[in-house]
C-alpha cells in the first residue's frame, strides 16, 4: 500500500516531535544530567581511581619486611674522586647518578628489584663517631612502578660537608612468604555466609506462613465456600472470643509455670508427661470421634469439651517443652567459649521461638476450635430450624457479630492513632456494626448461602498486594528499629516480603490445577481438607518447590543491599567500605556477591528444571 | 430408587443446560444417557451429587431430597454414589494405591486421613478392588504413568471403595480405543448385575447403549426427548435425537 502524506499528517508528525524532545529535555533537567561534570579534569581522575581499585579487589595479601637498600655517598665531592661503588645486584638495589655532590644539589636515583607498585622513602644517611649507625633524614619517596623499578629526583640535605663517605638509603617493603587470604577476604566470607543463611531462614520461614496463606488466596477454593449468616455471624463472635481466651490461657498457665521454679527436674518431669497425656488424649480423642449426622447438641458440647481440654493439655506441653529447652540451653552455654557454641546456643533459641509462639499457637486454636463449634451451631440454626426461628436468630446474632467485628477494627487502628476516646473505639463502631449486622439479617433470606469464601478471598488478595508492595528495603528500615541493626532484622523484612510475594504467587498456581481430580474427590464425600490435601496438595507441590527455590534465590540477592539499610549481611560491609573509600575492600565484597549470586541462580535454574 | 422431578440448571452466563427435566431410575437399573454433544449430559450427571448446584426441580433419591440436603447431609450422601470420568480425573502424581484409597475419604477419620494414614482394611480393599479390575501390580506406580485404560480402571476402582449403591458414569470410555471401552463397559456391567449397583452411564455409541443398558434418556438440547428401552431408538428416533442430517454408526 502507498502512502500518502498530506500536510495534515506532517505537521501531525512534527507536533509529536516536538512533544517527544520537550519531554526529554525535561527529562534531563529533572535528572541533573550534567556533561560538563563528566568531562571534569578531578572527576575523570577519581573515577580512574576507582574503577583501577575496583579493578584490583584486595583478596590476597602478604608478610611485608622492610629492606633498607644504601649506596656509599660523598657529601662534597674530594679532590682525588669517589671510588665508584660496588653494587650488589642480586636483590634490591639503587644507582645514582654521582658518587658525590655538593649539599642542597639534585641528584637522580634509579632503583630496580624493588617489589612490583610498592612505595618507599629515600633517605640520606650521615655517620658520626657519636652515630656510627647513621642518621636518617629523609629527602624523599618513590614510587616503584609495575616490574619493580623506579626513577626519582631528590635534593640533598644542608650538611656539613664530610670527608668519609656516607651513604643514600632506599628503604622499601617487599612481600615474603606465599600469598594469604587478607582480612577483608576473611571479613567478606564471614558476612556472605550470613547473608547466605539470611535469605535461607526468611525463605525457609516466610514459605512456612505463605503455603497456608495460598488457599485463601485461591479463587477456585474460595469461590465454592458459602454459609447462611447465622453461620459467619456465630463464626465472627467465636474467633475472638476463643482466640481471647487462647491467650489468656498461654499467659496464665506461663505464669504458672513461672510459680513452679527454675528446677530442671521439675521442668523436665512436667514436658515429659504432659506431652505423653495430651499424646494419649488425642489419639482417645481421634479414634473416638464418629462423625454422627444427627444433630445432637450434648454430643457436639462433649467433642467441644474434649477439643478444649486437647488444647489445653497441647499447650502446656509446649509451654513446658520451651522452658525445657530454654534450661537446657542455659546450661549448655555457660560461656561463650565453650565449643560449638552456635549448636548449644540454638537450643536455647528453639525454646525461645517455642515460648513466643506458644500465645500465638493458643490463640489459633482457641479461635479455631471456638469458632469451629460456633459456626457449626450457626450451619446447624440454618440447616435444621424453620425458617422463622433462623430469622430470629439472625436478627441476634448479625448484629452481635457487627458490633463485635467494627469494636476490633476500631481497637486494631486506636493502636495506630491513638484516639484515647471511646466513643471513635468503643460505642460508635459497636453501634454502626450492630446496625449493619441489622440490616443484613433483614435484608437476606434466613437460609440463603452468602459467598463468604470470595469475600475472604477479597481480603486476602488486598492484604497481599499491600504488602508485596512495600519493598523489602523499607519493610527492614522498620524492622531495624524494632530489633536493633543486624541480620535479624533483614531477615524479618525479606521473611515478611517473601510471605506476601509467594502467598500470591503460590495462590496463583493453586488457581491453575487440573478442576478434574478436584471434582472427583469432592465426589468421594471428602471434606474441604481433604479434598485440598488429596487433590490439590500433589499437584502444587512442584510449582511449590520451584518457586520456593525462585525466591531463595531473590532473597539472597536482596540480602545483599539489605545491609544498606542496616538490615546486616554483606551490604552492611559494603556500605563501610565505600564510605570509607576503601574502594579494593569494597570490590572484594562486590566479587562475593556476584559469584554467590551467579551460582545461586545457577543452582536454583537446575533444581527448578528437575522439579517442574 | 432415584427420582429426578423437574431439573433445570441455568449458568451464570445464562445457558440453559437443563430444561425441566424429570425421570426415574430403580435401584440396580442401568441407565444410559445419550444426546448431542452440548446437550447436557454431564450436566445432568453432576447435578445428581451437586457437583453443580441445580437451579431448579428436586432430586430424590431413597425418599431423601438431595437438593435440599446441607453440606455435611451432601457429603453423606456423596459416599454413596461413585463417579467414573471421561478423562479419568486421578490425581496424576499420586500413587495409584492413594488414588483409589481416596474413595474411603468420606468414611475415614478425617484428622488420620490428612496425614495419609488408612486403616489396613480398607488398604487391603483397595488392593482387592485393584485386582478385580486386573491391575494390582501397578499399585505402586504414579497414576500418570499408567495408561488410559489402567487409568480408567483405577476410576472405577475408586468408585467402588465408596460401597456405592450408585455409580454416575461420565462418558467413562469416550477417550478410549473401542476394544478398551468394551473392557472397561464390562467392569461397570458386572458391577451392576453383581452387586446391584444402579449405574448412570453417558454414551455416545449406540452400540454400546444397546449392548449394555436396561433403559435409555436422551437429551437434546436439555430436554428430555426420550425415555424407554434401548431397542425402542430406531432411526426415526434416532433422528431425533441426533438431528436429520445425522448418519448412524456402530
Ligand atoms: N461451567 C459452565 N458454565 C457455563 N456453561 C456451561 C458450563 N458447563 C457446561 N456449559 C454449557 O452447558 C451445555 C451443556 O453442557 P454439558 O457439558 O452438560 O454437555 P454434554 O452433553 O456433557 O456434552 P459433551 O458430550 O460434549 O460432554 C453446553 O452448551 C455447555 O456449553
Ligand atoms: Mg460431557
Amino acid at each position: 500500500m502507498k502512502k500518502t502524506t498530506t500536510p495534515l499528517k506532517s505537521l501531525a508528525t512534527g507536533f509529536i516531535t516536538l512533544f517527544v524532545l520537550i519531554i526529554f529535555a525535561y527529562g534531563f533537567s529533572v535528572t541533573n544530567v550534567n556533561f560538563e561534570e563528566t568531562r571534569s579534569e578531578r572527576r575523570l581522575a577519581s573515577l580512574t581511581r576507582i574503577l583501577r581499585a575496583l579493578a584490583h579487589p584486595k583478596i590476597f595479601d602478604y608478610n611485608y619486611e622492610t629492606v633498607n637498600v644504601e649506596v656509599p655517598f660523598y657529601l662534597g665531592c674530594p679532590a682525588d674522586g669517589v671510588p665508584f661503588p660496588e653494587v650488589d645486584r642480586s636483590g634490591a638495589f639503587i644507582l645514582i647518578n654521582s658518587g658525590c655532590a655538593a649539599p642542597k644539589e639534585t641528584i637522580q636515583i634509579e632503583g630496580h628489584n624493588f617489589q612490583e607498585n610498592s612505595s618507599g622513602s629515600i633517605s640520606f644517611v650521615g655517620f658520626s663517631p657519636e652515630a656510627p649507625d647513621g642518621v636518617p633524614i629523609g629527602i624523599g619517596n618513590f614510587q616503584a612502578d609495575a616490574q619493580g623499578n623506579f626513577k626519582a629526583e631528590v635534593n640533598l640535605p644542608n650538611r656539613q660537608i664530610k670527608e668519609e663517605p656516607q651513604a643514600i638509603r632506599a628503604t622499601g617493603q617487599i612481600q615474603v612468604g606465599a600469598p594469604m587470604l587478607s582480612q577483608e577476604s576473611k571479613v567478606t566470607w564471614e558476612k556472605i555466609i550470613e547473608t547466605v543463611f539470611m535469605a535461607l531462614l526468611a525463605t525457609a520461614f516466610g514459605t512456612l506462613l505463605a503455603v497456608p496463606i495460598s488457599f485463601f488466596a485461591a479463587r477456585n477454593l474460595m469461590e465454592e465456600v458459602k454459609s447462611p449468616l447465622s453461620n459467619i455471624a456465630l463464626a465472627l463472635i467465636g474467633w475472638p472470643l476463643g482466640m481471647w481466651l487462647g491467650i489468656e490461657a498461654s499467659q496464665f498457665f506461663s505464669g504458672l509455670l513461672t510459680l513452679l521454679g527454675n528446677s530442671f527436674l521439675i521442668t523436665f518431669a512436667g514436658a515429659i508427661i504432659v506431652s505423653a497425656l495430651s499424646f494419649f488424649f488425642a489419639r482417645w480423642f481421634l479414634a473416638h470421634q464418629s462423625e454422627d449426622l444427627e444433630f445432637r447438641f450434648k454430643q457436639r458440647l462433649i467433642n467441644l469439651l474434649y477439643a478444649l481440654i486437647l488444647a489445653l493439655l497441647a499447650l502446656i506441653s509446649i509451654l513446658f517443652i520451651g522452658k525445657l529447652l530454654l534450661q537446657v540451653g542455659a546450661y549448655l552455654t555457660p560461656s561463650k567459649d565453650v565449643p560449638l557454641y552456635f549448636l548449644r546456643k540454638f537450643v536455647s533459641q528453639i525454646g525461645e521461638i517455642i515460648s513466643i509462639l506458644a500465645p500465638v499457637f493458643a490463640a489459633l486454636v482457641g479461635g479455631g476450635v471456638l469458632g469451629g463449634f460456633f459456626s457449626q451451631l450457626g450451619q446447624k440454626i440454618s440447616d435444621r430450624l424453620p425458617a422463622s426461628a433462623a430469622k430470629t436468630f439472625n436478627l441476634i446474632l448479625a448484629p452481635l457479630a457487627g458490633a463485635t467485628l467494627g469494636v476490633l477494627i476500631m481497637q486494631g487502628l486506636d493502636w495506630f492513632y491513638q484516639f484515647n476516646n471511646p466513643a471513635v473505639t468503643l460505642y460508635s463502631p459497636a453501634f454502626i456494626g450492630a446496625a449493619i449486622g441489622l440490616i443484613l439479617a433483614i435484608a437476606i433470606a434466613p437460609k440463603q448461602s452468602l459467598p463468604i469464601g470470595i469475600f475472604i478471598y477479597g481480603i486476602f488478595r488486598t492484604l497481599l498486594n499491600g504488602t508485596r508492595s512495600v519493598e523489602a528495603l523499607i519493610m527492614a528500615i522498620v524492622f531495624v528499629a524494632w530489633v536493633g541493626l543486624g541480620p535479624f532484622a533483614g531477615a524479618l523484612a525479606l521473611g515478611l516480603h517473601t510471605v506476601a510475594s509467594n502467598a500470591k504467587l503460590y495462590s496463583e498456581q493453586v488457581e491453575s490445577i487440573l478442576s478434574g481430580p478436584l471434582e472427583a474427590i469432592q465426589a468421594t464425600g471428602a471434606n474441604r481438607l481433604q479434598t485440598i490435601i488429596f487433590a490439590v496438595v500433589p499437584q502444587i507441590i512442584p510449582p511449590y518447590i520451584s518457586y520456593t527455590m525462585y525466591r531463595w534465590d531473590i532473597n539472597v540477592r536482596m540480602s545483599t543491599i539489605i545491609g544498606f539499610v542496616g538490615g546486616g549481611g554483606i551490604g552492611f560491609i559494603l556500605q563501610q567500605n565505600i564510605n570509607l573509600l576503601n574502594y579494593r575492600a569494597a570490590s572484594v565484597n562486590m566479587l562475593a556477591i556476584a559469584i554467590v549470586v551467579a551460582s545461586m541462580d545457577y543452582i536454583s535454574s537446575i533444581l527448578r528444571e528437575k522439579y517442574v | 430408587m432415584l427420582e429426578v422431578r423437574n431439573l433445570s440448571k441455568t449458568y451464570d452466563g445464562g445457558m440453559q443446560a437443563l430444561k425441566n427435566v424429570s425421570f426415574s431410575v430403580k435401584q440396580g437399573e442401568f441407565l444410559a444417557v445419550i444426546g448431542l454433544s452440548g446437550s447436557g449430559k454431564s450436566t445432568l450427571l453432576r447435578c445428581i451429587n451437586r457437583l453443580i448446584e441445580p437451579t431448579s426441580g428436586q432430586i430424590l433419591w431413597n425418599g431423601q431430597d438431595i437438593t435440599a440436603a446441607s453440606q455435611d447431609e451432601m457429603r453423606h450422601i456423596r459416599r454413596k454414589i461413585g463417579m467414573v470420568f471421561q478423562h479419568f480425573n486421578l490425581v496424576s502424581r499420586s500413587k495409584v494405591l492413594t488414588n483409589v484409597l481416596a474413595g474411603r475419604l468420606g468414611y475415614v477419620n478425617p484428622i488420620l486421613s490428612a496425614f495419609n494414614r488408612f486403616p489396613e482394611s480398607d488398604v487391603q480393599m483397595a488392593l482387592s478392588q485393584l485386582d478385580r479390575v486386573g491391575i494390582k501390580n501397578q499399585a505402586y506406580k504414579r497414576a500418570d504413568e499408567l495408561s488410559g485404560g489402567q487409568q480408567q480402571r483405577v476410576g472405577i476402582a475408586r468408585a467402588m471403595m465408596q460401597e456405592p449403591t450408585m455409580v454416575l458414569a461420565d462418558e467413562p470410555v469416550a477417550s478410549l480405543d473401542p476394544v478398551l471401552a468394551h473392557s472397561i463397559m464390562q467392569h461397570l456391567e458386572e458391577i451392576n448385575k453383581q452387586e446391584g449397583v444402579t449405574v448412570l452411564c453417558s454414551l455416545h455409541f449406540l452400540d454400546l447403549v444397546h449392548r449394555y443398558a436396561d433403559r435409555a434418556i436422551a437429551l437434546k438440547e436439555g430436554a428430555l426427548m426420550f425415555d424407554g428401552p434401548p431397542n425402542q431408538i430406531n432411526d426415526e428416533k434416532f433422528r431425533e435425537i441426533y438431528g436429520k442430517d445425522a448418519e448412524r454408526i456402530g
